[in-house]
């Protein structure tokens, strides 16, 4: 098995690993970069920027040895339960907590709470609107009354902070 | 006597203070119902009720998230063996046995076994403790900065060697782990680092954002749409059901004891939790079996050695923790960076700077063993109600929970962004087959080991020599390449004899 072969004949679990390894490089060596702009020091006066850019190098590393022993995975190993993009529960998730750090900001927290709640249960493809505002106004009822008044936590029921 | 029992009923009187009792009662309650609830994790739980003991004294607060830990897996086996969905990876392999007893209607019977090989587990799990923590702490009061630096060095390569997935990708993660850990003020000159001129990030990554993040939103992301209809058909059950008849309760008795036996030594080797501890119990006892062939169809055997060893391991996974400052995954690493929150500095004295939380905790492990059994037996009935709440409706309140908790810990919205950054990078990691688990363990060691490396090597005056010329060190580091060593040994062997990867990684 020729290594860098023809990549873009492979699946995905196949290339899993060279992304994977392609990852840590990246951050390893990001964190190499940055930690080398920081003092380094010596062995014996260590500057801040010695241990992280030793970890960055090392990540960069093991991140080569995973996209090169990415070509000796035997194809059983390998294989991997489907892999299907779910863009509107993603989506939703993703928007619920974006909308709960801006509504707390601005609205409050019944707003914040009902709204991500609401949002995040839409993501699931067998929640109707319906049942999703049940949940969302349940979740508020319980969660105000919980963090308002029992646990008084600094956001403001309405209104902005 | 060398334990001190003095100790131990001043722990009785901590642990039994009302309020110490309400927050062990709390903590219990929570992390049995997490246990419960398919698709909601120990840590997720334990990250969102940190923020929570912030106004709590420390005591308290360890009492209450060490509940939640040992909690949740009396409610993980009744997830397993009543719906057969393995939600706690340590009671994945209990499935095999236990689900097939509740379809042949013997669900109680497994779940009363299961009870007892918990107490035993548990029991033996905390007089472990209590014997080899103190003893273990008092070693470890010689250590210097080097053998310190080195011990962490093995407690890391074995946390993120010996779990579940590729070893190499998981030294990979720990690495990550340090490096966050790294974020923010240098403790020695002020510099800051990797803030990228963000004045939030100059106290470094909040704990409980990056864990909600990792094991909260990236699994939900995973979930979503994502999770098997649960068949609910055989999960109904009573109180009486649960009393095992004598020929059960006799052929359980020795598994349970080889169970408990197998978990107390996977506890003692760093790194390997409940998880591995309850494969290698079940793996055992279908080995010495006479009947083999009934192990997968319903053998009680099958369920008693797995659960009781999961527990053993759970309790005696707090030893090298609480004695030496080391977790052994990421469940500890996190009760670990709770100590360090509170202020309670971890490693060999904190047994006796902080006796109260030390013999406080152990006493409230009896009392909390105590309290699940009585939680459990007369309200199973609720249990498997709860069994019933779908995913659907999970995973959006989990969500709200989270943001709100990660809120709370500083009072500030900014660190909710950072958790939902943490999620999304949390799930690629997940797509490209990184266990993130180890990530928490670097996370919380990373400035201590940071900060004894460069004690070491200026007491050494630069010489790195210094981590093999003492003799405790180079032990420490000897070990260190004897694992090294055999993971690589295996490796190139080739997968002969592997744990069912398919079962691990259902999570």
């Amino acid at each position: 098995m020729a290594l860098g072969g023809p990549l873009y004949r492979m699946s995905f679990s196949h290339r899993r690993d060279y992304y994977a390894g392609a990852l840590m490089v990246l951050v390893g060596g990001g964190a190499a970069i940055i930690g080398s702009r920081y003092q380094m020091g010596s062995l014996t006066r260590m500057g801040p920027g010695y241990f992280p850019t030793v970890l960055g190098v090392i990540l960069a590393f093991i991140g080569l040895v995973i996209a090169g022993s990415a070509a000796y995975v035997a194809p059983a190993a390998a294989e991997a339960p489907s892999l299907r993009p779910d863009w509107r529960g993603w989506l939703c998730i993703a928007a619920a907590a974006l909308l709960f750090i801006g509504l707390a900001r601005y609205a409050g927290l019944v707003a914040a709470t009902f709204v991500c709640v609401f949002v995040a249960a839409l993501g699931d493809r067998e929640n109707s609107w319906k049942e999703s505002a049940l949940l969302a106004a349940g979740v508020t009822v319980f969660g105000v009354l919980l963090f308002a008044f029992v646990l008084h936590v600094q956001i403001p029921i309405f209104g902005g902070m | 006597m060398d334990t001190g029992f003095g100790d131990l009923i001043h722990g009785f009187g901590v642990a039994l203070q009302w309020q110490n009792l309400v927050y062990c009662l709390i903590g219990v309650l929570a992390g049995n119902l997490v246990g419960v609830l398919p698709g909601m994790g120990v840590l997720s739980a334990i990250s969102i009720l940190l923020p929570l003991t912030y106004g709590m004294p420390p005591v308290g607060a360890v009492l209450m998230l060490a509940g939640l830990a040992y909690g949740a897996q009396y409610g993980g086996a009744i997830c397993s063996i009543l719906l057969n969905l393995p939600c706690h990876p340590p009671h994945a392999v209990t499935c095999l046995d236990g689900f097939p007893l509740t379809k042949q209607g013997k669900g109680g019977t497994a779940l009363g076994i299961t009870m007892m090989g918990a107490v035993f587990g548990a029991a033996f799990g905390i007089i472990q403790m209590i014997f080899t923590a103190p003893y273990i702490a008092r070693i470890a009061f010689s250590f210097g900065s080097a053998e310190i630096c080195s011990l962490m060095l093995l407690g890391l390569l074995a946390g993120s060697t010996l779990a579940k997935g590729s070893p190499l990708k998981g030294v990979a993660m720990t690495i990550l782990g340090l490096l966050l850990g790294l974020v923010g003020q240098d403790a020695n000159t002020g510099v800051e680092r990797f803030t990228f001129g963000i004045i939030d990030l100059d106290d470094g990554v909040e704990l409980v954002a990056l864990s909600l993040g990792l094991f909260g939103i990236a699994e939900f992301l995973r979930g979503v749409n994502n999770t098997a209809p649960i068949d609910t058909a055989y999960a109904k059950l009573g109180v009486s059901d649960m009393r095992p008849s004598r020929a059960d309760m006799k052929r359980a008795a020795f598994p349970i004891l080889r169970g408990t036996l197998i978990g107390s030594l996977c506890s003692m080797i760093p790194g390997t939790g409940p998880t591995i501890a309850s494969f290698v119990a079940y793996a055992a006892e279908k080995k010495i079996s006479k009947t083999p062939e009934r192990f997968g169809h319903g053998a009680i055997e099958g369920v008693a050695a797995p659960e009781s060893s999961t527990h053993s391991s759970v309790q005696g996974d707090f030893i090298p923790t609480m004695s030496l400052g080391i977790p052994g995954d990421a469940v500890m690493a996190l009760l670990l960076g709770a100590l360090i929150i509170h202020g309670v500095q971890p490693g060999p004295r904190l047994i006796i700077e902080h006796a109260d939380i030390f013999w406080g905790l152990i006493a409230s492990f009896w009392i909390g063993n105590l309290m699940l059994i009585f939680l459990n037996v007369p309200m199973i009935g609720i249990w498997v109600k709860m069994l019933m709440v779908p995913y659907r409706f999970l995973f959006p309140s989990a969500l709200f929970f989270i943001c709100i908790g990660v809120f709370a810990a500083k009072n500030t919205l900014f660190d909710v962004g950072t958790t939902l950054f943490f999620g999304l990078f949390g799930y690629l990691l997940l797509l490209l087959r990184f266990e993130p688990a180890p990530i928490l363990l670097g996370f919380v060691l990373g400035p201590r080991f940071e900060e004894n490396f460069r004690r070491a090597l200026v007491i050494a005056h630069g010489d790195l020599n210094t981590f093999v010329e003492r003799p405790i060190s180079a032990v420490f580091l000897a070990l260190c390449l004897l694992l090294v060593g055999t993971q690589v040994w295996v490796r190139l062997r080739g997968p002969k004899t592997r744990i069912p990867t398919t079962l691990l990684e259902t999570e």
